[in-house]
């Protein structure tokens, strides 16, 4: 780990702790001497709150897990008991509830950031994908924490997600039973639900540890993606990036702070405040927003294909959108990281990232609510009129009919006995009706969101001509001063 | 990069709130009734006298039926009450306690340490004497409906005749406001349900509209408290923002202006 400056402690008892066990000089020299290229912009303050929320959500989650009780019975009234008479129950609890999403609005920045600036790429590897476990970790804890306030939406959250597995060949059924802990979502379920979402988050921490022992060993990128050429193009950690850290602190705090005490339940689901009633299912089951996209290639997949299930080929295109971000640092044959100086890759970021915003909208969204309606599909009508007639003469007659003229049809359908109310009535109905649906709209995001990662960035870096890189961060950070 | 930033927020802010938004399209498709509250917004606090007749409404009206499961007698003194108020609003109410010596259960006027009288002693009764409908628990019924208090009260005060050529069930009403229709409670308020102690004329919107009120307070108890911390909190992290941005400029200056 290269230090720009030295720990050498002035205190005997720092010294003689020091060259016993090297903590503070490890901590000096991560936090205080690491040299950070000069030029991050705002996107870099991201990781250090990622930090700061996952220290947040274990503080929190700690003092709430001492008033909870993982039991079916039980669980909704020790939240409501947390919130009511506990003291500042309410407050742990909304910080840790929204806590959740803030946490995971950082994080998909951070990651967002990283597929901008080609953070990813060699030597950062290691740095990548170990942040991307993090990001599956927080998932596996995110989804088992809304279970636990045992309301409907947890329940039945719980039911779909675990239900995804009963869709792998031959053993689903019997790993869904192992998860479940009995034959439905139930007591046992809660219970271990619990003990992993209070476990997992230190393995999370161990990974951040990973994570920032892998930055250090390279050293962090920068927003031009060419590396630090010596000392004049980095400044210490400290006090450099700990006061600008600090100010993406207190303005990120501001930001939390108005879901936490203007509109607590905002991001939450009403239907989670309905006691878990394994016998009423909700009209809409709707994940946590941060799983929205995911969702949405889950059930994009609607139709068998190659003898496998349309519910399997969900599953395995759901994990294979995050699977596939494991692959950036392959898939990506660019020779320049930084997407300034990449004009075309540029564009399509920005594309994706409307495609995944896109692919949350549609997530929220049942499948087959109506985007666009085209009006009135004759095709299917002439088969509900068909349905109705009897005689082979007639059968006749109405094939030899022109089925876009509704009128000439609707007095047809008279004569076979459909009322005129009956056929308004299919006329009105847009299952009737030629029809762009949200699961259509996820189909071709979803089919985007794989060409991106599949296609596009692989075929780029072999197309795409690179704007010239400057030749240091001080001649461009300097560079950029005069002209301003 | 200041623009992009700024884009960023903006996103951050309109994506989360597109998110939220549309993962709660509103499910029902008449339109709500807005009253108007004064305990919404950012300043909102609770209407002090309306939470007491509100209380009038829920006492003599809801708790018929409904239990309130989660409020005690004693937190009625955020109403307004003074705590000898509060045991005698209790005392009117008998609740069975027990086993005693004799391992009888006996009755016992409630002490403010009590929750809300149950109208029934398990769900099953309840179901059986609302023709096998269970009436819910109010605690949080206002976060846990779609539209909250605009939907409680719209479906207090929605109950009308059903239109030409719908059939409504045996023990049902017709409410345009519930999800399907058809609603197993019949229409709880009727004009002068109540006698108001502060002598407010008991019209079923004034009552809908404070026992709303009052079942606002009931889901969340800590409202007022919650936006009040939550205006100190932003006044200190404003200035704290300031005084971090003028420190960070300062520390930067140098190495800004320094040639390399």
């Amino acid at each position: 780990m290269a230090s720009t400056t030295k720990f050498e402690p002035k205190n005997g008892l720092v010294r003689w702790v020091d060259s016993r066990l090297p903590i503070l000089s490890l901590m000096h020299g991560t936090l205080v001497a690491y040299p950070v290229p000069r030029n991050f912009n705002w996107w870099y303050t991201f990781g250090s709150l990622a930090g700061l929320m996952l220290v947040v959500q274990i503080a929190t989650g700690i003092v709430l897990a001492m008033h909870y009780t993982p039991n079916t019975e039980l669980a909704f009234a020790s939240i409501e008991s947390i919130m009511r008479d506990v003291n500042y129950g309410w407050l742990l609890r909304y910080i840790h509830a929204n806590g959740a999403s803030m946490f995971f609005m950082v994080v998909y920045i951070h990651i967002f950031r990283g597929l901008y600036y080609g953070s990813y790429k060699e030597p950062r590897e290691m740095v990548w994908i170990i942040g991307l476990i993090i990001y599956v970790l927080m998932m596996a804890t995110g989804f088992m924490g809304y279970v636990l306030p045992w309301g409907q939406m947890s329940f039945w959250g719980a039911t779909v997600i675990t239900n995804l597995f009963s869709a792998i060949p031959l053993v689903g059924d019997s790993i869904v039973t192992w998860l479940w802990g009995g034959f439905s979502v139930d007591n046992p379920t809660l219970q271990r639900f619990f003990a992993l979402h209070y476990l997992l988050p230190f393995i999370i921490a161990a990974f951040v540890g990973m994570h920032i022992w892998a930055l250090h060993i390279q050293g962090s990128n920068n927003p031009l993606g060419i590396e630090p050429k010596g000392p004049q193009d980095t400044v210490p950690f400290h006090p450099y990036y700990t006061a600008k850290d600090a100010v993406g602190v207190a303005i990120f705090i501001i930001f939390f702070s108005v879901f936490i005490f203007f509109m607590p339940n905002a991001l939450g689901h009403p239907d989670n405040y309905i006691p878990a009633d394994p016998l009423v299912t909700p009209a809409h089951i709707v994940p946590e927003w941060y799983y929205l996209p995911f969702y949405a290639i889950l059930r994009a997949m609607t139709a068998d294909f190659l003898g496998v299930p349309a519910k399997l080929w969900g599953v395995i295109a759901m994990f294979g959108a995050i699977f596939v971000l494991f692959l950036m640092p392959w898939l990506d044959r660019s020779k320049v990281r930084s997407a300034r100086f990449r004009p075309v890759y540029k564009q399509f970021f920005w594309l994706l990232l409307v495609v995944v915003l896109g692919l949350g909208w549609c997530g929220a969204k049942s499948p087959d609510d109506v985007l666009v309606d085209f009006g009135v599909d004759s095709g299917l009508i002439a088969e509900q009129v068909e349905s109705h007639i009897e005689t082979r003469v007639q059968r006749e007659q109405f094939a030899a009919m022109d089925h876009d003229d509704l009128d000439a049809v609707k007095t047809f359908a008279g004569r076979v006995g459909v009322t005129p109310e009956q056929f308004d009535g299919w006329v009105e109905n847009p299952s009737y009706h030629h029809t762009f649906q949200a699961v259509d709209l996820s189909q071709i995001l979803a089919f985007y969101y794989f060409f991106h990662f599949l296609v596009l960035v692989p075929l780029l870096g072999f197309l795409e001509k690179p704007l010239p890189l400057p030749t240091s961060i001080s001649e461009a950070v300097l560079a950029k001063k005069k002209t301003a | 990069m200041k623009t992009s930033l700024k884009i960023g927020i903006a996103l951050a802010f309109t994506g989360l709130a597109a998110f939220a938004g549309a993962a709660h399209a509103a499910e029902s498709e008449v339109e709500l009734k807005h009253p108007g509250w004064q305990h919404k917004g950012p300043f909102g606090t609770f209407d002090r006298a309306a939470l007491q007749r509100g209380l009038t409404v829920f006492e003599n009206v809801c708790n018929n039926c409904h239990s309130l499961e989660y409020v005690h007698y004693r937190n009625l003194e955020a109403l307004g009450f003074t705590e000898d108020e509060v045991k005698g609003i209790a005392a009117k109410v008998q609740v069975e306690d027990g086993p005693n010596e004799d391992g009888d259960m006996f009755m016992r006027p409630a002490k403010p340490s009590d929750p809300f009288k149950f109208p029934f002693a398990n769900d099953e009764i309840a179901r059986v004497s609302n023709g096998g409908a269970l009436p819910p628990d109010l605690s949080v019924m206002v976060e846990a409906r779609e539209g909250h208090e605009d939907y409680i009260y719209s479906l207090l005060t929605g109950y009308e005749d059903p239109p030409a050529g719908v059939e409504v069930a045996a023990g049902k009403s017709y409410n345009p406001y519930f999800s399907g229709h058809q609603i197993g409670m019949p229409p709880p308020l009727s004009e002068g349900l109540v006698e108001y102690p502060d002598g407010t004329e008991a019209t079923v919107d004034q009552m809908a509209h404070d026992v709303v009120t009052f079942l606002a307070w009931a889901a969340e108890p800590n409202l007022e408290e919650r936006k009040a911390t939550g205006f100190k909190v932003l006044v200190f992290m404003a200035i704290l923002s300031v005084l971090l941005i003028l420190a960070n400029r300062k520390i930067w200056k140098k190495i800004k202006t320094q040639n390399a």
